[in-house]
């Protein structure tokens, strides 16, 4: 996978929703209220196939942009995003996106969104309920989830979809620690598997056990990119944390 | 591993406005059955799904349709009246009503995807899409009510009613077409959905569905017939009432107005869909 000078711009209006009306307001009163954000201005790397790239950075940095860009879902003002595989996204908000639904719905039309035939997520379906571990809620409404819950389905669908290259943003931080155990675990198997995965973490020893390498952004450009270790400690001397249990365990 | 022939995507910035169509439409094609389902999952969710949601689906437009009878049929009668009357109420109201679900569902497809928009990749047309396909399934069991009034009043039958799946067709290319425009819309102005019951029921009054296309008044008929539901509305009148084939001057511009708007619509949503997640 390879990243060449990427930059992404969010258009924003001023207000929260847009409407007409005040489209219409702003129009009498001659003002423009488009806001213009750069998530990320030229950033560039590499990650070898196999790879598990952590990327670690203050909020608002631009990691779930940077995860998204590389996911197709945005495209890039400049630069060029280059990758080899099947990409599955696991991004915070994760999989299920009509709460009126169970969570085996969710999954099955999640699935089908991304490209996957009907029967394949079907046959899959055991697994991927054994290793949630969600017992009878997978056929409540998603509503009733709770956000560690969101995140264990999430999670484990995105694991046994077969990925070709795993995108995780933050979605271990609200599992509980016998999930994260197993997550963990699975990744690393994921890894051995010489599949690609970027791991979005604000758990810093998250990312020093399991990435190979680490990628650090500060307000949309890259600041280091390197072993976990040396990165992970330019970080917290940058934003002066100390590598103390707080700043390094995700709370 | 299979690595060496996994193919290689890349992600450039778009210079072009529309994405590039082969691809596109390819990619849609692969994943109808997604819009199929999600169209199933969404009624499910709205509970529609069930004989009594789908009793109320009909119900809504029959009431309505039996409010305009006694009030133009029979109040302020005059010649009108009698099943002729009967059948081009219902027939119209539940056409409107195919569009009415359609815009209402594609209006809010994008905006209540936010999640699925943030997090995969897919072509972003199978919301509206999967919304019309709603739309469609609830029209259904309408058409067939209708065909019982259609037999009890008496309305001719014969091989002209093969004609009906064309016209169906037709309004659901129409229906898609105006769908795309309000579901991209609504990203840009969120209370486009909050307009949208006054604007249709301006329609619903300037469309031939409380009065058949044959009775409108010489004088503003070339103004009625702007309304892109004038042909498709007078096709089925011909249809349902006269027992015979529709007209080609109708049916032609019938299907023009949806093709035009389909091919309109499908620009402007296309053009602007890449920029749907970042306006979330
Ligand atoms: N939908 C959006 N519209 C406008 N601006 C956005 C949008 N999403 C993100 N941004 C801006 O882009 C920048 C990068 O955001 P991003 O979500 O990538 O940060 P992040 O590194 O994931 O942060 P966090 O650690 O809090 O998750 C921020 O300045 C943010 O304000
Ligand atoms: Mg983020």
């Amino acid at each position: 996978m390879r990243v060449t000078d990427l930059s992404v711009r969010y258009r924003t209006t001023a207000e929260k929703v847009p409407t007409l009306k005040s489209a219409l307001v702003r129009l009498g009163r001659r003002e423009r209220a488009v806001r213009v954000v750069e998530a990320l201005k030229g950033v560039s790397f590499e990650v070898p196939q196999g790879a598990v790239l952590g990327v670690i950075g203050a909020n608002g940095a631009g990691k779930s942009t940077l995860l998204r860009t590389i996911a197709g879902i945005l495209p890039p003002d400049t630069g060029r995003v280059e990758v080899r595989g099947k990409v599955t996204t696991l991004l915070a908000l994760g999989v299920g996106f009509n709460g009126n639904l169970s969570g085996r719905e969710n999954v099955v039309l999640g699935g089908m969104a991304a490209g996957l035939d009907r029967a394949d997520i079907e046959a899959r379906y055991d697994e991927i309920t054994a290793f949630a571990d969600l017992g009878d809620f997978l056929d409540l409404p998603m509503k009733t989830y709770s956000s560690g819950m969101y995140g264990r389905l999430a999670f484990a669908v995105a694991v046994h979809l077969d990925p070709g290259i795993l995108l995780i943003d933050e979605a271990l931080s609200t599992g509980d620690a016998a999930f994260r155990k197993k997550s963990e675990a699975k990744m690393r198997e994921l890894c051995a598997e010489a599949r690609t995965i970027l791991l979005v973490s604000h758990g810093l020893a998250t990312v020093r056990q399991l990435a190979t390498d680490c990628l650090w952004l500060h307000r949309g450009t890259v600041m280091g990119h390197g072993d976990p270790t040396s990165t992970i400690r330019d970080y917290t001397r940058f934003v002066d944390v100390g590598e103390d249990a707080v700043a390094l365990d995700s709370v | 591993m299979s690595t060496a022939v996994e193919p290689l995507q890349v992600f450039e910035p778009h210079t072009r406005q529309v994405p590039p169509l082969g691809p596109y439409l390819r990619e849609l094609w692969r994943r109808r059955r997604f819009a199929v389902h999600l169209a199933r999952m969404n009624l499910k969710a709205a509970s529609y799904d069930t004989a009594f949601g789908q009793l109320w689906q009909v119900l809504n437009p029959l009431l309505l349709a039996g409010v305009y009878y006694v009030l133009f049929g029979i109040i302020l009668g005059g010649d009108r009246g009698g099943p002729d009357y009967l059948s081009v109420l219902l027939a119209g109201l539940f056409a409107f009503t195919f569009t009415r679900n359609a815009l209402g569902l594609g209006a809010t497809s994008i905006v209540s995807g936010g999640r699925l928009i943030l997090n995969t990749a897919f072509p972003r047309a199978l919301l509206p899409l999967s919304a019309v396909a709603s739309a469609l399934l609830l029209y259904v069991p309408m058409l067939g009510v209708y065909g019982v009034f259609h037999l009890i009043g008496g309305q001719p039958v014969g091989w002209q009613l093969l004609w009906v799946p064309l016209l169906v067709a037709i309004h659901t290319v129409f229906n898609l077409g105006l769908a795309l425009v309000f579901a991209a819309l609504t990203v840009y102005f969120r209370d486009t959905s909050s307009f949208l019951p006054y604007l249709l029921r301006i329609w619903l009054y300037l469309s031939p569905v409380l009065w058949a296309v044959d009775d409108t008044p010489e004088r503003i008929r070339p103004l009625l017939a702007i309304n892109p539901l004038f042909p498709l509305f007078g096709a089925w009148h011909e249809v349902l009432l006269d027992g015979r084939s529709p007209s080609p001057g109708l049916l032609g511009y019938a299907a023009l107005w949806a093709v035009g708007l389909l091919l309109g619509g499908g620009w402007f949503f296309l053009t602007r869909e890449r920029e749907f997640a970042v306006r979330i």
